[in-house]
């Protein structure tokens, strides 16, 4: 039955995991700007064709 | 047919800034422009191939007509003004965040992020968008600071740089500590609960002893940074408010958390529970989530904007038969400075050169331009409108006119709060620990010492009033929420329960009823010569009424010819004699000689001209005042006492009463320190809490003695003075609206405290008797909790929904 107290901690360890993810994302500064990113991610293709084009 | 379309809409609108096009002189290879600084902006755009700016959004630019002076950013090679303003140099590289107000489309970030190529200096430029900044680090050998700013403003992103940004520090990012705090709680509070199940389900005694004892100290290992990071700032604030003598809302809250956790670890350790430590995370980390909820800060506003944002950094200052600029705290008496046309007056001095036109509107309210002529003395705070000036300094800026008006004593005075919900945390502490008190005094004297402890401690940890709390939280945090989302900016939770109190509404006049930007004015009838224009021209210029001067300004000067015989008929029109010709202007009946009903136009007013005996035409101008202004008059009007304070003459007095009905009381000539005056008399004698609504620093000091100040603003970036919320000018007609919201919101609070009042008399029977299981507990306390913030929220949704805001 001890092997219930080692999938406890395990579960523990995995949402722990999830956890630093969500501080650090928070230190990135992840949820400071939401309009940016997911705009700049649509701008770099159009400027990397011109700059082929160039 | 498509292709025809498009060329129309070439033709009619700018390119640029999707203006009408007035004229077709601005062309450009097809593309049409409103005025030459958006062609300008174009031209540098095209050649640096940042053209894509024009795909991403139709029309994306901003208007560019008012052009920027060549030498204005001078200052900025002034080193110790740039070392304030950069945040990092090392010599080569410079690192800096401006603040471009105008941003605000994706093609703003495109065009941001790439001025590398207009600017070759600059090494890197990240766009925050949420709070307008752009972080741009460049190579001091190839550009500088002036160069930079001097880029930006060329492409019609003029950074936003003001003495308030060199004197004070930005404020600290708080709100990422709470979501550290928010983050961890939700973690320790989701697996907390997870291991307490077993512990619940274990009534027919499944669960084995060993796994029960090592869960439960998993448990109290997950709770223990809940208490002492997740919790503590509960605990700072109750013990902040005990030191002053306080008894604040946060001090129930610590009391409860505390004594769980004590209650919970005791019972571990002496064997003779699981404890409440479910509960306890639980209701921490729904606290948390309702005060992230509520604490909103507008990170691109500021409330507390004093006269110094105002100001510009650096004037221009006579050194040495030359012109330097020179930052404005270092002018001295007797210094020479240079004021262009339309610059702020920083400081009191004497007019030595130049016509001063001087618009004193945000000082004062008066709307018309005050004339100054050389060797009088020009009081900080005014505009010059006309053309460029030279003064001798006679006062420092620490001392100046402007200065003294804000370092009036009222403005240090902070506003006392007075919230209900303050009121009652002071009771509902008391009454807590009163139960308590008579219930632990019970048992005790029926000899049951364990089951005393027992009431006593469950009594504090089920009265926890979280349920209450949470209820104004997030009742006022999605108010605020949705008043943002309507422009409507306020600056602290408590201002929505002061605007649902008010009882008097006070209007400032010019800025605030009236619109800020020029009048329209249009002619129709027969076009007038150039002989008759001149001679329209000359009968305006003897007038001060405010119609005249508006008409004056929109033919432009001419060459003045005498008048002769000049006659104001007050409230009709002017007449007079030039060139042997007589003129009148003036309204319908005063120039048709006519014995109409004069009737005041909600439109605007017209204005006749008649030369001789021919009535030639009419101006038609539109009125200034807000648009929904009657409307919102009309609906406040039923329901709330009205006044009207103004700096301004009293011209507009016969309209103003028509609309806002005889008992509304209108003054006009008021200086700011009279219209604080009026509002402590509605406050004092009346008993009247009253909303001020105004926008100039004239306004400043009734703004911050009445119950809820409003300033309102043609643009949040714009000055505004220190007030409790920031109203954007075309919302004006929702005024009604967000006042009959704040009420609802107040209801709203009201019936779900009484909910939660009925979860805490449920909590407290069991509590009293000292049988409060944890199962209860982890039951009914996220229940109570869970169930007031569904209800807060589906009701504040509600009411927003049936007031029409978005």
């Amino acid at each position: 039955m001890s092997i219930i107290i080692l999938i406890v901690a395990i579960s523990i360890l995995i949402a722990g995991g999830f956890l630093i993810a969500f501080l650090w994302g928070v230190k990135d500064g992840q949820f400071e700007d939401n309009y940016a990113p997911p705009n700049r991610m649509l701008f770099d293709d159009t400027q990397k064709i011109k700059q082929t084009k160039k | 047919m498509k292709n025809n379309t498009l060329t129309t809409v070439d033709i009619t609108t700018c390119f640029h800034c999707g203006e009408e096009c007035s004229n077709k002189k601005n062309a450009l290879a097809e593309k049409h422009f409103c005025c030459s600084g958006c062609k300008m902006v174009y031209e540098i755009l095209n050649q640096n191939e940042l053209c894509a700016y024009y795909d991403l959004n139709k029309n994306p630019g901003i208007a560019q007509k008012i052009k920027v002076r060549a030498d204005k950013f001078e200052f900025l090679e002034d080193p110790t003004i740039a070392q304030k303003l950069i945040s990092f140099t090392d010599g080569k590289q410079t690192q800096i965040t401006f603040y471009l107000p105008q941003m605000h489309c994706s093609s703003c970030l495109w065009l941001l992020e790439n001025i590398n190529k207009i600017n070759k200096g600059v090494i890197s430029s990240r766009v925050n968008f949420t709070q307008k900044e752009a972080f741009i680090i460049f190579d001091n050998a190839q550009t500088n600071l002036r160069s930079v700013v001097e880029t930006l403003t060329a492409i019609g992103y003029e950074p936003h740089i003001s003495l308030q940004d060199i004197s004070t520090n930005k404020v600290s990012r708080s709100s990422n500590k709470r979501l550290y705090k928010i983050g961890i709680a939700g973690f320790c509070f989701a697996n907390i609960m997870m291991m307490s199940f077993p512990e619940y389900f274990s009534i027919g005694g499944y669960l084995e002893k060993e796994i029960g004892a090592a869960l439960r100290y998993f448990i109290v290992a997950l709770s223990l940074p809940v208490v002492f990071y997740c919790a503590s700032e509960f605990f700072v604030i109750a013990w902040k408010g005990l030191q002053n003598k306080f008894l604040n809302i946060d001090l129930p809250i610590a009391l409860a958390i505390a004594i769980t956790f004590l209650r919970s670890i005791y019972e571990i350790v002496s064997h003779t529970g699981a404890g409440y430590f479910d509960s306890m995370s639980g209701i921490v980390f729904l606290m948390l989530v309702g005060r992230l909820v509520q604490d909103r800060t507008y990170r691109s506003i500021s409330f507390d904007r004093d006269f110094k944002s105002f100001f510009p950094i650096a004037v221009k200052v006579l050194q040495n038969g030359h012109f330097h600029a020179i930052a404005i705290d270092k002018i001295k008496v007797n210094d020479v400075i240079q004021i262009h046309s339309n610059e702020l007056i920083p400081v009191d001095a004497i007019l030595s050169k130049g016509k001063a036109e001087i618009d004193y509107s945000f000082v004062s309210g008066e709307s018309l331009p005050v004339h100054k002529d050389v060797g009088e003395i020009v009081y900080a705070g005014g505009k010059q409108l006309g053309g460029m000036l030279e003064m001798i300094v006679v006062k420092e800026v620490s001392q100046s006119y402007l200065t003294n008006l804000w370092n009036k004593d009222i403005f240090k005075n902070e506003k006392q709060s007075d919230s209900a919900i303050h009121a009652l945390s002071k009771y509902f502490t008391i009454i807590v620990l009163l139960i308590g008190a008579i219930a632990a005094g019970y048992w005790y004297s029926h000899g049951a010492t364990q089951l005393m402890w027992n009431a006593l401690t469950t009594i504090l940890i089920v009265a926890c009033p979280c349920a209450l709390l949470l209820s104004s939280t997030f009742t006022n945090g999605n108010i605020l929420r949705i008043l943002s989302k309507n422009k409507f900016y306020l600056r602290h939770p408590d201002v929505i329960e002061d605007l649902s109190r008010i009882n008097h509404i006070v209007f400032d006049k010019t800025g605030t009823l009236t619109q800020n930007k020029k009048v329209k004015v249009s002619y129709e009838g027969v076009e007038l010569s150039n002989e008759q224009r001149n001679s329209v021209v000359a009968l305006l210029a003897q007038s001060a009424h405010p119609l005249s001067r508006i008409i004056h300004e929109h033919l432009g000067e001419c060459n003045s010819d005498e008048v002769v015989s000049f006659k104001t008929v007050i409230g009709k029109g002017i007449e007079g004699w030039i060139n042997e010709q007589h003129i009148k202007i003036g309204s319908d009946s005063f120039v048709q000689n006519k014995k109409t009903i004069e009737r005041t136009e909600l439109e605007g007013s017209s204005v006749f001209i008649k030369i001789d005996d021919t009535v030639l035409g009419v101006f038609k101008i539109k009125n200034s005042y807000r648009y929904g202004f009657t409307e919102v008059i009309q609906r406040l009007k039923s329901k709330y006492k009205l006044s009207v304070l103004s700096g301004d003459n009293g011209d507009e007095a016969t309209y103003l009463q028509s609309v806002l009905g005889s008992e509304t009381e209108l003054l006009f000539h008021q200086q700011p320190e009279e219209k604080l005056e009026y509002i402590e008399h509605l406050q004092t004698v009346k008993h009247a809490n009253v909303l001020m609504l105004g926008d100039g620093l004239n306004d400043s000091g009734a703004l911050r003695q009445s119950n809820v100040g409003i300033a309102l603003t043609e643009g949040t970036n714009n000055f505004t003075p220190a007030s409790d919320g920031i109203l954007d000018a075309s919302q004006f007609s929702n005024l009604h609206q967000f006042i009959a919201f704040a009420q609802f919101g107040r209801k709203i609070i009201i019936s779900s405290f009484i909910l939660s009042i009925v979860y805490n008399i449920i909590g407290l029977y069991f509590a009293v008797q000292g049988t409060l299981s944890p199962l209860v507990a982890a039951i009914l306390m996220p229940t109570s909790s869970l169930t007031i913030i569904l209800i807060t929220y589906g009701m504040s949704e509600y009411g927003a929904y049936k007031q029409g805001l978005k």
